[in-house]
């Protein structure tokens, strides 16, 4: 069978994509989605603080997912849910497979891996102890709450200070629960400030920070963990253990952006966000293949997702058509303090404005954060702070973009301000 | 006295906010206008919306996620949830159905945040 676009994955950033294809002019295009309905991980985020950016209200998850699915639905594209993507290639082959519908095969002129991140699990993070259950992942325990109306414990202990981690500390005392502490092993949180005091302040759930869990106790079930401090190398530290009973250990240890199909078709990942290098366009290094949201890098807002997204579907449309930027590319890197740029790379003769999202890699305060091309501050904008926890874009003016763009080598820092 | 961190932005200031005369609020900790909004809104009546779930009967899936309609006192947030135990709607369920009316003579609905098709579970 053929297809123009496939979109793999119908969460936030697939329904975007698709959504702005079809905008673009593309009418053959086709979501996959594995799940029994459209929308994601916004499906199990039911707490509130979803579309500020795009629809300027307060939305609860479901309800912010329940606006684009409306978009797509009401542009009648083509969507199959139950639907999992078993493979792709460089040749833009999907397989595909689906209770009803069996194994289906597909060649697409193009492509948009729309599928989201994981949860880090107890596995990747060595935490030494038995193997009793009532130790989950957040989003695991979100899911069997909101989802599936299951309580996974009663007495919590939750490991990271993540948003999901903050927002099921919460949660699970709405339901009842006992949430003992969230222990983050960094001296400051990945997560935002509001959902600390929103989730943990708001209820005297203490967070410690330089701590980790050194040890898990139980038979059959979860009885205690043990915490002690960390140094500065990260190191537990000796002699400050403390035992806390528990019956539930949640991770809320970090999202690693969900790669594997990916990989089959040569896509190149960067080790930095573990999702694919993309040009200015939101193209893999594989021609024909896109990324956006959190398969590309992980996000702390949705809204930023869909504006990605939005962008990375009229992109695919463009290519589609025949219209992609071609000749050489332009390197934009980080560095001084900045952990990634997304994109990494920009076309040189591509005409649109650039925006370019960052993290940085500790909390800095009073600092510019610059776009500097062959040696020339093209850009600088003050920020009173930036934190790994938050995301930071840079939008450049036609001038700016059109500096970077015929630049031998362009980057992105962040620079002490001048008193 | 009362100590708080401001969630107007990613600065999180400590604030210091001194209510012991509450016709003359002083807050004190922050960097700009917005924290003293903030901090006297904190103290004087803090409010946040209040989301959870209820089950479905006969729907496509298993749980109903809510939400207030709009933000109510922080303090009878615990009261609210309360109200929620033991119900169950039908299903079809709409976004924006109400679930609970005039949560604790507030005037503010639980309502749906979901749409929820006839289905296998819970019935």
């Amino acid at each position: 069978m053929e297809k123009n676009l496939i979109i793999i994955g119908g969460g936030p950033a697939g329904l975007a994509a698709a959504k702005s294809a079809y905008d673009a002019g593309e009418r053959d295009i086709l979501i996959l989605e594995r799940e029994d309905r459209l929308g994601g991980i916004l499906n199990q985020c039911i707490h509130n603080g979803f579309g500020l950016h795009t629809f300027k209200e307060e939305l609860t998850g479901p309800e912010y997912a329940a606006r684009y699915i409306k978009e797509v639905l009401d542009r009648k594209i083509e969507y199959k849910t139950g639907t999992t993507a078993l493979s792709i290639d460089k040749n833009k082959r999907v397989t595909c497979a689906s209770e009803a519908e069996g194994l289906m095969i597909y060649e697409a002129k193009a492509i948009i891996l729309a599928c989201g991140c994981r949860e880090r699990p107890r596995g990747a993070i060595n935490i030494a102890g038995c193997r009793a259950a009532g130790i989950f992942s957040a989003g695991t325990a979100q899911k069997l709450i909101n989802i599936d109306g299951y309580m996974p414990g009663k007495e919590v202990v939750i490991l990271g200070s993540g948003d999901i981690g903050l927002i099921m500390a919460r949660r699970m005392t709405f339901q009842g629960a006992k949430v003992k502490a969230v222990v983050e092993l960094m001296p400051y949180s990945s997560g935002l400030n509001r959902n600390i005091v929103q989730c943990l302040n708001d209820f005297d759930i203490p967070l410690m920070f330089s701590h980790t869990v050194v040890d898990i106790k139980g038979k059959g079930r979860v009885s205690s963990v043990v915490i002690a401090a960390v140094d500065e190398k990260l190191n537990p530290i000796k002699g400050t253990e403390q035992e806390i009973k528990c019956d539930t250990l949640l991770l809320s240890v970090g999202l690693l952006p969900e790669n594997e199909l990916s990989r089959m078709a040569d896509v190149n990942l960067s080790p930095v966000t573990g999702g694919a290098v993309v040009d200015d366009d939101m193209m893999t290094g594989t021609d024909g293949i896109f990324a956006c949201g959190n398969v590309l890098h992980v996000h702390d807002l949705v809204d930023f997702v869909s504006e990605e997204s939005e962008w990375a579907g009229a992109r695919a449309a463009a290519y589609i058509r025949g219209e992609k930027a071609k000749g050489e590319r332009v390197a934009i890197g980080a560095e001084g303090g900045v952990r990634y740029v997304v994109p990494q790379y920009a076309l040189r003769d591509g005409e649109e404005n650039l925006k370019l999202r960052m993290r940085v890699g500790n909390v800095y305060k009073n600092v510019r954060l610059c776009v500097v091309c062959d040696g020339e501050e093209v850009y600088s904008k003050k920020c009173m702070i930036v934190t790994p926890g938050e995301m930071e874009t840079v939008s450049l003016n036609e001038k700016q973009t059109r500096a970077l763009k015929n630049c031998k080598k362009a980057t992105v820092c962040l620079k002490a301000v001048e008193r | 006295m009362k100590e708080m961190i401001c969630t107007c932005c990613p600065m999180g200031c400590r604030l210091t906010v001194d209510d012991s005369d509450l016709n003359d609020i002083r807050v004190s900790g922050n960097t700009c206008p917005r924290g003293a909004k903030y901090g006297k809104d904190e103290v004087t009546c803090p409010k946040r919306m209040v989301t959870s779930v209820v089950r479905v009967e006969g729907g496509e899936v298993a749980m109903l996620s809510v939400k207030t309609r709009e933000s109510i006192e922080k303090s009878r947030i615990f009261d609210a949830l309360a109200l929620l135990k033991g119900v169950t709607v039908k299903a079809p369920v709409k976004i924006g159905d109400v679930v609970v009316a005039d949560v604790l003579g507030t005037g503010v609905d639980f309502i749906a945040t979901k749409d929820v098709a006839v289905g296998p579970h819970g019935k």
